[in-house]
């Protein structure tokens, strides 16, 4: 118990949790928002996966990290797109639309890897993004050194939590997009264009996912690997009905998570002769389903989530 | 852009629809094609023959389409009641290692008794892990989505975990794989000189037998009613619950099968490279197939013979294989564009 209290305030452990939390935290915020507009997004696994690729190639092919960030963005929005098409004026349904995203998105991101990259043992590298201190902020004692001494794209994750909270709370617009998920109806009486805010909202989602994406082959890691997203995209839904749809409690949500899950890598450490290194890879996966149970009953769902919307419609 | 809904849709149009939503995908996976620098015909010149141009592709392609038409069905019985049971992969590989555990030697029966016992071991098992999600959504609300998918990573660690411990086959020379299942448990071929095992038979033997139990009996009619309108349905005294409940032992046993199929029919043993994904590509049978029962067995031949084209193609042709899964893909979300069509009409303008 001591170890685990001593573990708990080195800046290492924070660092690493930090670094787990932040694909999670694009992601997530991503996913609130296309559900705030009304739209489950089942598309985010492979929005990842191909905004993983698609940052990635960028760099190999001699593009520099923001170019691929960007490039990454707007992979992510073109099947965000796609999607919209879909579910908002298709009124498919939002479940086996998004599965079927997931299933293009990360077929095409292996397809035109096999296709670009010569196969080989070793999968090829880039130099992903560096760490840069923020000064002052990062001589604060433990947590300083790990939430200020990270890569450009985890303080970009910061910014986005305060922007996505501004804008839903404190902005027209935000209200806007939150009464496409709950009300509909009530937009158009105002004369809004329900079906482009919601466009709009899953595009700027998909975008985020798409980054969160990106940060693991930009930043995380150094490489593309297949199957690398491995359910992230999957626990970010989870990690959205947790935080009850509220950006701030994403945040909060995307760091217990990283720190469990540092906790977890470190303890298969310790552990691995007595206990087997699986048991410890599946506590994330338990650990959402877990997370889902304590909210489940009291989860205030968007009231129009999953309701196509027609214009003209009344109820 | 106004949606309207269609007052009678033309028989033909249902019909012609999984074939037009699968040429839009050859037409769209032409540009992929194109994109690696080889000629749409001949690539799929190269993926016809290696799917159906001898005795030999159509026995590979039919042993594919059959543990798709399980995860498939599995599929089509859980949407139709709006359960959506993403974890067939996961409800795979029970099935698979209930199949291990009762067919590796435990016990040694004539092939009559010991393959139905596999069979039954393997749906169980399939049931049983669907029920945690079940039991969660029914009690406490959890939206199923989310759990049957994260199960499925939980369940493939749990088969790695055995497969590295326990279960490792000392014989297979440091490969992670399980013992071979004992010989009256292998489903016999019934082509000689292929793969093609008993699994399909049983495969089809369960589509009509799902396509009976939907089509004539209560369950059935509760499941469709629950599908339709939930509301209603409560209000002529059906239990969600219930039905939810009825659903999940179906979904999940067939997806259980098709792991029992796959180990004890094509592989011999169970290992992690069992399953390419069958349980999600189940869910493009089902959709393409309109959720029908016997459409499932012809979408999930056409299906299985795109993969076993396309693995072909990929050793002639320098074009990845991957374009299997992107050829599925596209045909999952034209058939459901599709498909809306079929109801609604789309008037452009005011």
């Amino acid at each position: 118990m001591m170890e685990l209290f001593e573990m708990m305030l080195t800046t290492s452990l924070w660092a690493a949790v930090i670094r787990i939390a932040t694909p999670l935290i694009f992601a997530t915020l991503g996913e609130l928002i296309c559900e705030r507009a009304g739209v489950l997004n089942l598309g985010i696994e492979g929005i990842m996966t191909i905004g993983a690729m698609a940052g990635w190639i960028w760099v190999y092919q001699g593009g520099d990290l923001w170019g691929g960030i960007i490039f990454a963005a707007i992979v992510g929005m073109i099947f965000g797109f796609l999607h919209s098409i879909l579910v908002v004026y298709l009124g498919l349904s939002q479940h086996v639309s998004g599965i079927g995203i997931t299933l293009l998105a990360s077929s095409i991101s292996y397809y035109a890897y096999t296709l670009l990259i010569p196969f080989s043992t070793t999968p090829p590298k880039i130099v992903p993004f560096s760490a840069f201190e923020v000064p002052i902020l990062s001589s604060i004692p433990i947590l300083g050194q790990a939430l200020f001494h990270q890569s450009a794209l985890t303080y970009l994750s910061y910014v986005l939590v305060i922007v996505t909270f501004f804008v839903l709370y404190k902005m027209p617009i935000g209200l806007t997009i939150r009464m496409a998920g709950e009300n509909p109806v009530a937009n158009e009486a105002q004369g809004i264009n329900v079906l482009l805010i919601r466009t709009g909202a899953v595009m700027v989602g998909s975008a985020m996912m798409a980054i969160g994406g990106a940060f693991l082959t930009m930043s995380a890691f150094d490489a593309f690997y297949f199957g690398m997203i491995n359910g992230r995209g999957w626990i970010c839904i989870a990690l959205v009905i947790f935080a009850s749809w509220r950006p701030g409690k994403a945040f909060l949500g995307a760091i217990l998570f990283a720190l469990f899950e540092a906790l977890q890598v470190r303890a298969q450490l310790i552990g691995a002769d007595v206990i087997p290194y699986q048991i410890f890879s599946m506590m994330p996966y338990f650990l959402s389903i877990l997370a889902m149970m304590l909210v489940a009953r009291k989860a205030a769902y968007p009231k129009a989530l999953l309701v196509p919307f027609r214009q003209g419609d009344r109820i | 852009m106004r949606i309207n809904t269609r007052t009678n849709t033309p028989v033909w149009l249902i019909a012609l629809l999984p074939i037009l939503s699968i040429g839009v995908a050859f037409i769209i996976g032409a540009c992929f094609i194109l994109w690696a620098g080889e000629s749409p015909f001949k690539a799929y010149a190269a993926l016809i023959k290696g799917s159906l141009g001898s005795t030999f592709a159509i026995t590979e392609s039919l042993a594919r389409a059959t543990p798709l038409i399980f995860t498939g069905l599995a599929a089509a019985v859980a949407f139709r009641a709006k359960f959506w049971n993403i974890g067939a992969e996961g409800q795979l590989y029970c099935g698979a290692m209930a199949a291990t555990l009762v067919g590796t030697g435990v016990i040694d029966l004539p092939a009559p008794i010991m393959i139905p016992m596999l069979f039954i071991a393997g749906a169980v098992a399939g049931c049983l892990i669907l029920l945690v999600p079940v039991v969660l959504k029914t009690h406490m609300k959890v939206d199923e989505v989310v759990t049957t998918l994260l199960l499925n990573f939980v369940i493939l660690l749990f088969v790695n975990m055995l497969l590295e411990g326990p279960w490792k086959d000392p014989m297979a020379m440091g490969w992670p794989q399980a013992a071979r299942i004992i010989d009256n448990g292998v489903l016999p071929t019934i082509v000689a000189k292929s793969r093609l095992h008993l699994g399909i038979i049983v495969a089809l033997i369960m589509s009509v037998l799902m396509w009976a139990i939907l089509r004539f009996t209560v369950w059935g009619y509760e499941i469709r009613a629950v599908g339709h309108n939930q509301q209603a349905s409560t209000f002529y005294g059906i239990s969600i619950n219930k039905s939810v409940l009825m659903v999940a032992l179906f979904s999940g046993g067939l997806a259980g099968m098709a792991g029992v199929s796959e180990v004890a029919g094509l592989k011999g043993y169970l290992t992690l490279t069992l399953s390419p994904g069958f349980g999600y590509t189940g869910i493009a049978v089902a959709m393409l197939a309109q959720l029908h029962p016997i459409g499932v067995i012809i979408s999930a031949i056409f299906l299985a013979s795109i993969y076993v084209g396309a693995d072909a193609m990929s050793r002639t042709i320098d074009i990845p294989n991957y374009i299997a899964d992107i050829l599925v893909a596209i045909s999952l979300l034209s058939v459901l564009v599709g498909a809306m069509l079929t109801r609604y009409r789309i008037v452009w303008g005011k």
